[in-house]
Order: C-alpha cells, then sequence, then structure tokens
C-alpha cells in the first residue's frame, strides 16, 4: 500500500470518527450515559413540523411607542415649564407625530424656548405661528436620529418582556430573535401544547393603569359623547359563572394615577370565598405613591385598568402602607396566573401584533417524520439495490460510501446545531439521489474508458479524473441555489438548504475521496488483466 | 460486469429533433403561461397571500359537506374546507382569506362548533398556520428576489468557468444589479421587476456572447415557467415549499446541463469533429446513459416522497417530480441547441483552453 494511499484511508477515517463524535449525542441513550460527558454538546433539533409546537412572528408597534413617548414628553413639558412659572396649554400629539401646544403669553416665550433647548434636546421645533390673539401656536417634532435610538430601545425592551413572559410561562427550548431592520420578533416554542394560552400571554400589552372612577358623570350622557372634562368612557368586565363576560360602561378620570412600571412581584391567591386574586408588590416608590394616593381617596372608587379594560374599582377602605394591593376580577385560577406572569414580566413598550403564527400540534409532528422517515428508507432501499444490480461491487462501494454521506450530513446538522425539518428531511433525500449522481458520473466514465480499450488501472484513473471537474462545476451550481435559499429563506425553508449545501459537500467527499480509495486497494490486488465488477 | 441500459455509446440524433422539441415546450409554456393569464397569476397559498389554515384531523370518517356546514355557521367569509393528504386519514383543511382573526378565539370557536355538531366524530385540530398580509407580500417579494439572485450568480458562475469570461459575466452583473436598484426606486412591483430583469440578463448574455450562459439559464427559466404552469393547470397553490422545489428544480436544472456541456466542451478540445451539431449530438449519446440513470433514481426518490412521504410534502414532491423530469428533458433539447442557435462565430475549438482538470 502506497504512502498517500495510506494518508487517505486516515483522513477518511479522521473524518468519519469526527462524525462519530457530532451524530452519537443525538441519541439520547448514549447523552445519557458516562460516555455522553466526553461528547461535543451538539444535536440535531427537530423543526416545529416534527415535533409540534409553535412559531410567530411578532410585529413591534413602533409607531404607537413613539407617540406614546411624544405625549409623555408633552405632559413633561407642562410639568416643567410650570415649575418655571410658564403655562402651555392642550399639549397633544397629532397624527403626523407632532407635539402641539399652544403658549398664551408670547413674553414668556424666551424661557420655554430656553427650557425646550435645555430639557428636550431630542425635539426640534417645526413650526411656531403667532396666533390672531397673540398665542404662539409650536409644533415639535423628534429628530431621526433619537426615533431610531427608540424604536430599537422598544424593540429591545419588547424582546426582554417576551423573554421574560416565556421563561416565566416554562417552555424548555424557546428561541426568541429580533429582526431589526423590520422591528419584527421571531419565537418558536418547540414542543408546546397550550397554544392559545401562549398567544394571549405574549400578545397581551400588560399596561396596568390606577385610574380614579368620576362617580359625578352621567352614565347616559356619557354615551352620547358628553363627558366631564379630563375624563373617560371606559368599560368594565364582569365574569360570570358560565365564563362569559358582561360588559359595563364606567367613567373614569382621563390621567391615570399609578402605572405597573412600580411593581416589582405578582402573585396568585385566594380570598375568603376562595375567589383567586393577583397580589401585587411595589417597588418603594411605588408603595410610598400608592399609600399617598389610598389616604387621599378613601371612600372613592379606584379603577384597576389593564389594557385599557377596567377588571374592578374597588372602594378605597383606608390607607394602604407597605406597598401590597390585590386586582380583584372574579378571575379563574388560570386567568389569574397568566395575569400574574404579565404583570410579573412588565408591560411591553408597545403593542405587539401577531403578524405570523404556526403552530403544529404534537401528533402530527410524529406522523410527519414517521412518514418522512419511511418515505426515505422507502426510496433509499430501491436506489441500494439498484446500484448493487446494476454496476455489481462497484455498486457495493457507491452503496457504502452513500451511507457514509447521509451519517456525515447528520453530524454536520449536529455540528451546527441546525434544525431538522420536513423539507430538511426532503433535502437528504434529494442529497441521495445528488450523491447517487455523482457515483454514476464517474462509474460510466469508467465504463466508457474500458470500452475504449483502456487496462482498467488506467480506466479508474481516467474515470476519477474526466468526472471530477464535472462534478465539482455541477456542484458548485447547486450551492450556489442553497446559499441564495438559505439567504432569503426563513425557518424550514433555511433548514432545506443547509442540509442540501451539507449534503453537497459531504456527497464531494465521499464520491470523489473516499470511494476511489476502495477502487485503488481493489484494483491495485487484481491481475492486470482481470475485468471490473462496474 | 454490472448491468447495461445502453450496450455501447448510442448515436440518436437529438440535435436533429431540436425543432419538434421546441414545438413541444412551446406548447407547454403557451399553456401554462395562458392558464396563468386566466387565473390571473399563480394562485398563491397563506405563505404569499397572507391568510389563516386549520388542519383538522377526526378519528371517525365524516362527510365533506357536514363539516362544511358546521363550520361555516362560525360565519367567518371567504373560507374553504377541502381534503387533505391521502384518502382515509380524514384529514381536512379549512382555509380563511382574512388574517385578522384571532387564532385563539378561531380555535375556541372551531372546537365550541365542531363539538355540538359532529360530536361523534373526534375532531382535533393538528396545525394552524396564519400568516398576516404584510408578511405574505414581504415572502413574496424575498422568494423573488432569490429566484433572480440565483439565477444571476449561476450565470455568471457558468460564464466565468466555461468561458474564462469573468469580466464579462462582471459587467453583467453590475449593470443588472444598477437597473434592478433603479427600477426598485421607481418603485416597479417586484414580480415585474424580476421579469424585467430575467429578460435583460438573457440579452446581456447574448450581447455579450455569454452563450453557455444563455443555454443554461434559458433552459432553467424553461423548467420553473413549465413547473409553475402546470402547478397552475393543476391548480395547486403556491407557497414558500413550493419556491424551494423550485430553487432546487434550478440547481437540477443547471447540473444536468453543465454535465452535458463539460462534454460538449471536452469534445471541443478534443476536435472530435468539425461540426459543432455533430459534436454537441456525440456529447449527449456519450452522456445520455448517465442522464438515464441519474434522472431515474432520482425520479425514483422523489416518487417514494410524493407516495409515502404524507400531506405535508405532497405538493413539494409533486413539483421535484414535474421540475426534475423537464429538466431532464431542457437539458437535451433546450440548453445544447441554443448552444448551436448561438454558435460563437468567431470562437473556435482552440479559443483560451479553460483550466485543465
Amino acid at each position: 500500500m502506497s504512502g498517500n494511499l495510506r494518508l487517505r484511508i486516515g483522513i477518511t477515517l479522521f473524518v468519519t470518527f469526527i462524525g462519530l463524535l457530532y451524530v452519537l449525542p443525538s441519541f439520547t441513550a448514549v447523552r445519557d450515559s458516562s460516555l455522553g460527558r466526553f461528547l461535543p454538546d451538539a444535536k440535531v433539533n427537530l423543526g416545529l413540523d416534527l415535533q409540534g409546537g409553535m412559531h410567530l412572528t411578532l410585529g413591534v408597534d413602533i409607531d404607537k411607542a413613539i407617540e406614546n413617548n411624544m405625549s409623555q414628553a408633552g405632559r413633561d413639558l407642562r410639568d416643567i415649564a410650570r415649575d418655571e412659572g410658564v403655562f402651555i396649554l392642550r399639549p397633544t400629539v397629532t397624527q403626523d407625530n407632532t407635539l402641539q401646544f399652544v403658549l398664551p403669553k408670547a413674553d414668556a416665550r424666551e424661557t420655554l424656548e430656553k427650557i425646550l433647548a435645555e430639557d428636550f434636546e431630542h425635539f426640534q421645533v417645526e413650526s411656531r405661528s403667532t396666533l390672531d390673539d397673540g398665542q404662539i401656536r409650536y409644533a415639535l417634532s423628534m429628530t431621526p436620529a433619537y426615533k431610531k435610538y427608540l424604536a430599537d430601545l422598544t424593540l429591545d425592551q419588547a424582546v426582554k418582556t417576551i423573554r421574560n413572559r416565556i421563561d416565566q410561562f416554562g417552555v424548555a427550548e424557546p428561541d426568541i430573535r429580533k429582526q431589526r431592520e423590520d422591528y419584527r420578533i421571531q419565537v418558536q416554542l418547540p414542543g408546546l401544547a397550550e397554544q392559545e394560552r401562549a398567544i394571549e400571554i405574549l400578545g397581551r400589552t400588560a399596561h396596568l393603569e390606577f385610574k380614579m372612577v368620576n362617580e359625578e358623570a352621567d352614565i347616559e350622557k356619557a354615551r352620547q359623547g358628553i363627558l366631564p372634562p379630563g375624563s373617560e368612557l371606559s368599560t368594565m368586565l364582569n365574569r360570570n359563572p358560565d365564563g362569559s363576560y358582561t360588559e359595563t360602561p364606567i367613567v373614569l378620570e382621563r390621567d391615570a394615577v399609578l402605572t405597573g412600571e412600580y411593581i416589582t412581584n405578582a402573585s396568585t391567591s385566594f380570598d375568603s370565598y376562595n375567589q383567586p386574586y393577583v397580589m401585587i408588590t411595589f417597588n418603594s416608590r411605588g408603595a410610598r405613591l400608592f399609600e399617598r394616593l389610598t389616604s387621599e381617596h378613601v371612600k372613592e372608587r379606584m379603577a384597576i385598568v389593564l389594557d385599557g379594560k377596567v377588571y374592578s374599582a374597588p372602594v378605597i377602605q383606608e390607607r394602604i402602607s407597605g406597598g401590597r394591593a390585590s386586582i380583584t376580577g372574579s378571575f379563574t385560577m388560570e386567568e389569574a396566573h397568566d395575569l400574574a406572569i404579565v404583570l410579573r414580566a412588565g408591560a411591553l413598550p408597545a403593542p405587539v401584533n401577531i403578524l405570523q403564527e404556526r403552530s403544529v400540534g404534537p401528533s402530527l409532528g410524529q406522523e410527519s417524520i414517521d412518514q418522512g422517515i419511511n418515505a426515505a428508507l422507502i426510496g433509499g432501499v430501491i436506489v441500494i439495490i439498484f446500484m448493487v444490480v446494476y454496476y455489481g461491487f462497484a455498486g457495493v462501494v457507491a452503496d457504502t460510501v452513500l451511507a457514509l454521506n447521509i451519517f456525515l450530513v447528520m453530524a454536520g446538522l449536529a455540528g451546527f446545531g441546525a434544525t431538522l425539518t420536513l423539507p430538511g428531511i426532503a433535502g437528504i433525500i434529494l442529497t441521495l439521489g445528488m450523491a447517487v449522481d455523482a457515483n454514476v458520473l464517474i462509474y460510466e466514465r469508467i465504463r466508457e474508458e474500458l470500452r475504449n480499450g483502456l487496462t482498467p488501472r488506467a480506466a479508474v484513473d481516467m474515470g476519477y479524473s474526466r468526472a471530477t471537474l464535472t462534478i465539482l462545476d455541477a456542484n458548485v451550481t447547486t450551492i450556489i441555489a442553497a446559499i441564495i435559499l438559505y439567504q432569503f429563506g426563513t425557518g424550514p425553508i433555511r433548514g432545506f438548504a443547509v442540509t442540501l449545501t451539507l449534503g453537497i459537500l459531504a456527497s464531494m467527499f465521499t464520491a470523489i475521496f473516499v470511494s476511489r480509495i476502495f477502487f485503488d486497494l481493489w484494483v491495485a490486488k487484481r491481475p492486470a488483466k482481470a475485468g471490473l465488477s462496474i | 460486469m454490472g448491468l447495461n441500459i445502453l450496450k455501447k455509446v448510442p448515436n440518436v440524433n437529438f440535435i436533429g429533433y431540436r425543432k419538434v422539441a421546441f414545438l413541444i415546450s412551446a406548447a407547454l409554456l403557451v399553456l401554462g403561461i395562458g392558464s396563468l393569464v386566466v387565473k390571473g397569476g399563480p394562485s398563491y397559498g397563506i405563505d404569499f397571500a397572507g391568510g389563516i389554515n386549520v388542519q383538522l384531523k377526526f378519528q371517525n370518517e365524516i362527510e365533506l359537506p357536514d363539516l362544511r356546514d358546521a363550520l361555516e355557521t362560525i360565519g367567518h367569509e371567504g373560507m374553504t374546507v377541502q381534503r387533505f393528504g391521502m384518502e382515509g386519514d380524514n384529514e381536512y383543511l379549512m382555509r380563511l382569506v382574512q388574517s385578522d382573526i384571532e387564532t385563539d378565539v378561531l380555535r375556541q370557536e372551531i372546537d365550541a362548533v365542531l363539538a355540538e355538531a359532529m360530536a361523534e366524530a373526534g375532531h382535533e385540530i393538528q396545525r394552524v398556520e396564519m400568516v398576516g398580509p404584510k408578511v405574505g407580500a414581504d415572502l413574496r417579494q424575498k422568494a423573488l428576489e432569490a429566484m433572480f439572485y440565483a439565477v444571476l450568480l449561476i450565470a455568471i458562475y457558468i460564464s466565468g468557468r466555461f468561458e474564462q469570461r469573468w469580466w464579462a459575466a462582471g459587467i453583467m452583473a453590475a449593470s443588472l444589479s444598477g437597473a434592478m436598484y433603479l427600477l426598485g426606486l421607481i418603485g416597479i412591483d417586484t414580480g415585474f421587476l424580476t421579469i424585467i430583469a430575467l429578460l435583460v440578463a438573457l440579452g446581456l448574455c447574448w450581447r455579450l456572447k455569454l452563450n453557455y450562459a444563455l443555454g443554461a439559464v434559458v433552459a432553467l427559466v424553461h423548467d420553473v415557467f413549465i413547473t409553475v404552469g402546470i402547478f397552475s393547470l393543476l391548480n395547486k397553490e403556491f407557497d414558500l415549499t413550493i419556491v424551494a422545489a423550485l430553487l432546487t428544480i434550478i440547481g437540477y436544472s443547471l447540473n444536468d446541463t453543465i454535465i452535458v456541456f463539460d462534454r460538449i466542451r471536452e469534445n471541443l478540445r478534443n476536435r472530435i469533429s468539425k461540426d459543432f451539431g455533430e459534436v454537441i449530438n456525440r456529447s449527449i449519446n456519450q452522456t445520455l446513459s448517465r442522464t438515464v440513470l441519474t434522472s431515474g433514481t432520482t425520479l425514483l426518490v422523489v416518487a417514494s416522497l410524493f407516495i409515502f412521504g404524507g400531506g405535508v410534502i405532497h405538493d413539494f414532491a409533486l413539483a421535484l417530480l414535474i421540475g426534475i423530469g423537464v429538466g431532464t428533458y431542457s437539458s437535451i433539447f433546450v440548453a445544447s441547441p441554443i448552444l448551436l442557435v448561438f454558435q460563437p462565430q468567431e470562437e473556435e475549438p482552440n479559443a483560451p483552453a479553460p483550466a485543465e482538470a
């Protein structure tokens, strides 16, 4: 055996060994055994289509976040200006995303502009117009840089909140990714069975507010749109015994007296009637605010508003110190639990919309994997038998390297931590076809050279060298297609692209490099005149 | 010795059949594109059009009209219900055109309606997919871009590898990307943009005399259009997995074409004949046994996928079946004859030698 051949055998064994290292951990039995500790921490993940679960694309409503930030800035400006003795009127955010307000006294203009320049550097004055009565109307807009910063921040916060919620919901291996360019969040929850609940928990903004109830307002007039200044019409949910909700109108003060940002913890408890409720704990600042609030409004009703819906409006009996409050609302146990989760994880900085959802029940996953593997086996076995029948011993060689090929693809998938999906299985099957092609190209070429009268050894040499270039050209173009697929594809398509690329690389290695070893060994041992079984 | 399908190198005059082949191709293309035009474009699945799919499985045999009646009581507009997968699986697909329905609410509605109307059937919601219209449009655009860039890169690679004319390929890439960018600024629909870009690419290939690239690209565009056309004729829907299938077909079609081209190049170098048509014919014949074998085994595997792979993968396998069939045909009857038609005038076998094997 020549040194060159020995080196090639060495390389093949080495690659096979590395492949073994990456394939083995995918078998649970091996991973859990004592051997498992020495193996790399890699395995083939099954895609949602194979094990069930849920994939969500969430769109973060950045416009809403910017609008919220602007109206907050409007309130801040009013407060800061008032401290300086300047009064401004009606700060409002308009449709075209400008913050408008009116300065009634023109002589306060200088002070106001100083405040704007010092404390509101993220805003620029779009226009100042003097009205007939000497008032000045201002329109402010956000600087583009700050807008971008705010949008990025909102996305980051949303991802954090969603991650918190999922962690508390308890999913084994969630995968949460942000797509910064279009402010979307991809969430994968493999193996999840309670899909309705997951949507409910992830989609909820969980913006908690405490608002005072305006008892003087006339509900009937409010319904016609006649409201006392600074108040708004809202709906209160009352849960019926059968699980449905009755909505009753209620008039609230528009400005919240306290919001959920001061919450440090939330949990579920049961009251004396065995009704579940949510217990919340404020941080020290929130506790002080809550104490002052409850002392100022004894015997008044305070509404607990979550995402614009009033859950309860209890009468404040006495001053509440200690920073604990409870949200009652005739919840079911599950609802109370989910509410506690979203409150603990914090509010989303902006509403999220579910743009895309794909959820697969666990039973379908098992069915698909069975069918996929079945189809792969049937197709594979037919090809394997065919190759042996058609090429004799050379067919056995081809089948051997084909098996090595699939083995290496699995190792590659595990090594990259790739996800095996149904299209991925299709990719493997297709790889099988392509790998067969490489072998067929070589064998047909060898046959051709034999027909031309070359000796087996010369025919093998010629066959391999001629076919190699062709295989290379053909495979490079397929890899180009696979790379593009990966670049533009999402989810299962990417899995397919990865599988295809790995398959092609493996098939070039096995068909050109490894199978040659068998031929060289074989030809070396035979008398020069003997024929080849090909 | 193993078996031989072809005892010796055959001698079929493939080039002689090129007019018949062109007629067949033209007929298939006209039929497919005609169907697309009549139907106003491909019928997009929810991946591209947006909407909701709900896959239902029943324990017991049910009647489709009963299911339809029951689901209609929910009262969503634009609902269709159809059988899914194999006979006897008792699987059905409910499809909604709108996507602004909350899926958790929809699940509850379906559960409630079916528990009441078809209690003994034992239903289970196996899969829910919702794609919003915005995401659908994005996916459609990305899919088209993917097809375009795949074709462009492949054309460049072929021109570089086969004709040693990377610079010409580079010019083509630069001018195409520039044109795409400019047209994109005007805000033309991506679908039109891609078709325009493809036409420009073909024009450039022709103008720059990148004949191998031209042949290969025409062949793969031919394959993709015929597959899309047949899908339209069969009223099959287009979704992301079909795009994956189309890109695989592109890869396969090229694979096949390049193997024939490689042989042509080798035979040109060895000057086996003065007549270019004869060289092409010989090359196709020499690679014919390989073509038959490979296509045969690949089709076997894909067919097993089609028959045994289950409902989810069914259409994907069908697209591959059609595409690989057409791809094999086009490498022989479309790509090579185009090489002959646009035969390089001044360029003869002794043109710059390609890299040696």
